[in-house]
């Protein structure tokens, strides 16, 4: 295979790959969905639940994206120095979303900011975000694509607290935004709670925890305890499916942390909603593909 | 129109504020009939600027989305609705007085609740606020008969008036009703003592700055 050839494949494969996560979702979400739905017994949450499990079953008949929104595209780019196709990966990440917007079909969703029309691409300055980690001497490259919806971006929220507020104050700050945006942004929530040292850091590790499996847990044990209490206690407020009331209101809660300045705690939320739309690939460096969120996916 | 098909109350369009009146928060509805998508930058154009919608709405329905639509081939200027779910709401409530009171609309379809502004319009026009199943793309499209028309396309995509023939549109879940009761702000009131409970039992267990 010559170049050309080999980002042809890589593109088509992820156009692939992109068009199944807006139409299927992974299994670890479907299983944890499926174990909250037969804990309800009151009458709204059940016609919730059931039409939900409608929509993902016509989604897979009819062929066609379960949610309208399929978001603005996310990469989470793991690449070895040596992965062959390191050069041409941004490149062909866009290329492979415009591809799959046409032959899914996707929503356009990329608005040029300030001159503020939309591309009708899917693609615009920036979009999709492509966020880098460079593993050297590995000849792998592993991608979590996701779909950021509208509807459960607009909780985001990234704050540097004073260290008096302690974990108490993240308590407050992840609780807080739970009742005022978490209810209209398509519970049950996967939560990801970042806390670092400022807002930038804080924000990033916000969003890299929803692409977490569901189940697992920081690898810090005060961490994962924290994880736990958050989640009991979320679930205790009782959202429920789509905020309108349940046993139940988030799938998961999952932090992830750095280090923090003697000063300062920053802290950030950002949620996934029930419609949890993030697959996870891995490419040698003979581009052979092996999805592990999807056993629905063959690339 | 309302009709009791089965065991589903139908509202069918025209709707008037007297067919509104016996709908209660947490009723679940469905609906036949003229329902046109609309959000930010429609409502904007009616109500910042002053632009007489293309369509008319008096006692139709209205539906917070942005809906993926695909060419008929071998039409001129015809689409299908592949999928189309509520958005965001709440975007629409700093318009929604001002909107509901131009237009004359009756059923705001959307997701997650809506604030004082919507509760205010519902109760004064006779108008209500419904929540269909958010996420749920597919069954809202397989409930939309066809799309009539199309206004505003050089808005994009998720932004054009999509004026959809629906039948048996739902389900809906009434949030807001026509005296203006608000079933998210009542839940929002449990949710926040809950809320509280739920803190104070977490403070002591995470004391982790000695």
């Amino acid at each position: 295979m010559n170049k050309e050839e080999s980002v042809k494949l890589m593109t088509d494969k992820m156009a692939k790959f992109v068009g199944h996560i807006g139409k299927k979702l992974p299994d670890d979400v479907i299983a944890k969905l499926e174990e909250l739905a037969a804990q309800e017994n009151a009458a709204l949450p059940k016609v919730l639940y059931e039409t939900m499990t409608k929509n993902q079953k016509l989604a897979v008949s009819l062929d066609r994206p379960s949610c309208q929104d399929t978001g603005v595209l996310q990469f989470w780019v793991k690449c070895g120095t040596g992965f062959p196709l390191i050069n041409e990966l941004e490149a062909l990440l866009k290329e492979a979303v415009v591809q799959a917007t046409f032959a899914t079909p996707l929503r356009h969703n990329s608005v040029e900011t300030f001159d503020e029309y939309n591309t009708k691409r899917n693609v615009g300055k920036g979009t999709p975000t492509v966020f880098w980690d460079i593993v050297p001497n590995d000849d792998h490259c592993e991608i979590y694509a996701y779909m950021a919806g509208g509807g459960c971006t607009l909780p985001g929220k990234a704050m540097v607290l004073m260290p008096g507020a302690g974990y108490e104050g993240i308590t407050d700050f992840v609780l807080d935004q739970m009742t005022s945006y978490g209810l209209n942004a398509c519970p049950p929530l996967l939560v990801g709670v970042g806390v670092a040292t400022s807002v930038e850091t804080a924000a990033l590790l916000s969003k890299k925890a929803l692409m977490r499996p569901i189940g697992s847990h920081n690898e810090n044990a005060n961490a994962a305890k924290m994880e736990k209490l958050l989640e009991d206690g979320i679930n205790a407020i009782g959202l429920g499916p789509q905020g309108m009331g349940g046993k139940f209101s988030v799938m998961s809660v999952n932090i992830e942390n750095t280090a923090r300045h003697p000063s300062t705690i920053g802290v950030a939320v950002n949620v996934g909603c029930w419609s949890h739309r993030r697959g996870h690939v891995i490419f040698d460096k003979d581009l052979n593909a092996v999805c592990d969120t999807h056993s629905t996916v063959e690339l | 129109m309302v009709e009791i098909r089965g065991d589903k109350k139908v509202l069918i369009t025209p709707v008037s504020a007297d067919d509104l009146k016996d709908i209660k928060i947490g009723d679940i509805v469905w609906l036949d009939g003229d329902l046109m998508t609309c959000r930010d930058v429609a409502h904007r154009r009616l109500v910042e600027y002053g632009r007489e919608l293309p369509y008319d709405i008096k006692d139709k329905a209205i539906f917070h989305a942005g809906p993926i639509v695909r060419k008929i081939e071998g039409t001129e200027d015809d689409y299908e609705m592949v999928s189309v779910g509520p958005t965001t709401s709440m975007r629409m409530e700093k318009f929604e007085y001002e909107f509901t009171k131009q237009t004359g609309v009756r059923v705001i379809v959307g997701k997650g609740g809506m604030g004082p502004n919507t509760e205010r319009a519902c109760k004064e026009f006779g108008a209500i606020h419904c929540v269909f199943p958010a996420g749920c793309a597919v069954v809202a499209a397989t409930e939309v008969e066809r799309i009539a028309e199309h206004h505003w396309d050089e808005l994009g995509m998720p932004e054009t008036l999509w004026c959809c023939k629906v039948k048996e549109f739902g389900p809906l879940i009434v949030s807001i009703d026509a005296s203006g009761n608000n079933l998210f702000e009542e839940n929002k009131k449990v949710f926040n003592e809950r809320k509280e409970e739920a803190k104070k039992a977490i403070y002591p267990e995470v004391k982790f700055i000695k």
